[in-house]
């Protein structure tokens, strides 16, 4: 065989043996994360900890339902603000895509999404929290809403502007107006795509804890007035692992695997979601 | 609608003359994609219950005059239309006319079938009712049936109506395509290469079918293929660069063009 052949064929191998290694690289960290919390969040976790409120300082026990309930809570406020401005500007984005404004749009969602997160909360704070003068779950989903608004809205972009021209014009021919065509079949159309656009974007801020530590503050009880302040894992977390108790270190472990937990849970209905999008190519 | 004197159908040259209940009259249209003037002062008369083949080469502007008479050309950012498009005495392009309604009776069917990809059989015929509110849910299944019939469809689908209308195979869309156009009740319907995607046997299919519908409503259909012009179409306009060189029975056209050009595309000396 032909010796440059052989070395051409090497560089070949070496290459995808390269890209291989890479691959595994990114694999290693997410599966120790994983394991690591399951081995040492797996043993805190009991009944208690999913129907219980903490305990008081110290004592061993308690549970972090409250926090549990706190971020569904949260992101259910975060979902009712950012969805619909969302999807709405993303409409408005990929249907007329060449407008100032939109250009404009466009190039905001893109600056938002690069915010960093405690930013939003500083806004929320600003918005909410000071005029009420006292934390709320409100600003907390304000907070995270608005952190919500680039993702959905650039992903409905994105999926509708994957929708054929053909499909529009076939409803333009039939003389439905513009505005019907859009809401009755370009969004049908694109609507599992937007969902996994949702689904991604509310695991992302399900996590998040910055915007959290002056809006929603953290509780030690149960509360469901969105006016009051709310207890969330994130912040949940945080408050057991910098205290000296080694229980709720565990604890703290155990709220870290719950909360990968639920957004392994929304990720995975986001794929399951987009399998169900009808072809767009 | 007025009834139509029966022409016989030997004498197609005299019936293009005498015939005066025209279904569209353009005059002087023109047509612009920013600054490409695509479209260069067509004049031309579209009988009524008669098939009009618009012929000529890629890039000749046969389907951007189709797209101007149910106004869908406008819908290109950048487009620009002027001229006159008269129905029932109406120019189309009058101000204040809107093209909502406009297509709701010049009714459209493209070249690749594009059902609804959300929708079944069912909801994609019904999809002009539905969405335009017609709420009887009867009246719905009667249309639906009947376009279906129309359409040459309905025995194929008639057990499967609520499965999706792109499980259907290629051809079958595009009667599936032709059946939501027809359950709006449009009086023109314009076919931009309706079988160029097809096989052999579903072009036949769609063909019958346009030879069928004419009795009932005026069809203009743009093809690039010169044996289905002459197959389906008792008029021909022959288009090149934007203009209209050649129109008339379309007899005449295959056997005896007038025009130089006309007589080399036809022949398929180019294009």
């Amino acid at each position: 065989m032909d010796r440059r052949y052989r070395f051409r064929r090497g560089k070949d191998r070496g290459m995808a043996f390269l890209t291989f290694l890479c691959t595994i690289a990114v694999l290693i960290p997410l599966f120790l994360v994983l394991g690591f919390l399951v081995r040492t969040g797996a043993s805190a976790l009991n009944w208690d900890f999913f129907t219980r409120i903490p305990g008081a300082a110290g004592e061993p026990g308690g549970g972090m339902a409250n926090a549990i309930a706190g971020t569904l809570l949260l992101i259910g406020l975060a979902g009712l603000f950012g969805i619909p401005v969302g999807v709405l500007g993303g409409t408005f984005l990929a249907e007329y895509p060449n407008t100032r404004l939109s250009q404009l749009t466009r190039f905001t969602a893109d600056v938002m999404n690069g915010i960093p997160s405690i930013v939003m909360g500083l806004f929320a704070y600003v918005l909410i929290v000071l005029p009420m003068r006292h934390f709320s779950a409100l600003s907390g989903g304000v907070a995270l809403g608005v952190m919500l608004i680039p993702t959905v809205m650039r992903t409905t972009e994105e999926i509708i502007r994957l929708v054929p021209q053909s499909v529009r014009e076939a409803a333009l021919a039939l003389g439905i107006p513009t505005w019907k065509t859009t809401v009755r079949v370009v969004i049908p159309t694109a609507a599992a795509g937007i969902v996994t656009g949702i689904m991604v974007g509310l695991a992302r801020i399900a996590g998040e804890t910055a915007p959290l530590l002056f809006t929603a503050f953290g509780n030690r009880f149960w509360n469901w007035n969105i006016l009051k302040p709310v207890a969330a894992l994130p912040l949940q977390i945080f408050a057991y692992a910098i205290s000296p108790f080694d229980d709720w270190h565990r604890q703290a472990w155990a709220g870290a695997l719950v909360l990968v937990t639920i957004v392994l849970i929304v990720n995975v209905a986001a794929r399951v979601a987009a399998g169900r999008q009808v072809k767009l190519r | 609608m007025v009834q139509v004197m029966e022409v016989p159908r030997v004498d197609r040259q005299a019936a293009a003359l005498i015939d005066h209940t025209t279904g569209i009259q353009a005059d002087q249209v023109h047509a612009w994609f920013d600054r490409l003037h695509a479209l260069r002062g067509i004049s031309m008369s579209i009988a009524e219950r008669k098939i009009t083949a618009i012929i000529g080469p890629s890039g000749c502007g046969k389907s951007t005059f189709l797209r101007c008479l149910n106004r869908m050309h406008e819908l290109v950012p950048g487009a620009r239309v002027s001229g006159k498009v008269v129905m029932d005495g109406q120019d189309i392009y009058t101000p204040g006319v809107d093209p909502v309604q406009v297509r709701r009776r010049v009714g459209m069917v493209f070249q690749k079938p594009n059902p609804f990809p959300t929708m079944s059989i069912y909801e994609n015929v019904a999809a002009g009712l539905t969405l335009a509110g017609e709420g009887d849910r009867r009246r719905r299944d009667e249309v639906v049936e009947q376009s279906l019939r129309a359409a040459a469809l309905w025995d194929e689908v008639k057990d499967r109506l609520h499965k999706p209308g792109t499980s259907l195979s290629g051809g079958q869309q595009q009667r599936l395509c032709i059946a939501r156009a027809l359950a709006v009740s449009p009086e023109v319907l314009l076919m931009d290469e309706p079988a160029s995607a097809l096989d052999p046997a579903s072009t036949l299919r769609i063909e019958e079918l346009a030879r069928e519908l004419a009795k009932d409503i005026t069809i203009v259909i743009v093809t690039h293929n010169m044996q289905q012009a002459a197959r389906v179409s008792d008029f021909t306009g022959f288009f090149l660069d934007g203009q209209l060189i050649e129109f008339g029975a379309t007899n005449d056209i295959f056997t005896r063009p007038q025009d130089r050009r006309t007589e080399d595309y036809i022949t398929g000396r180019f294009g």
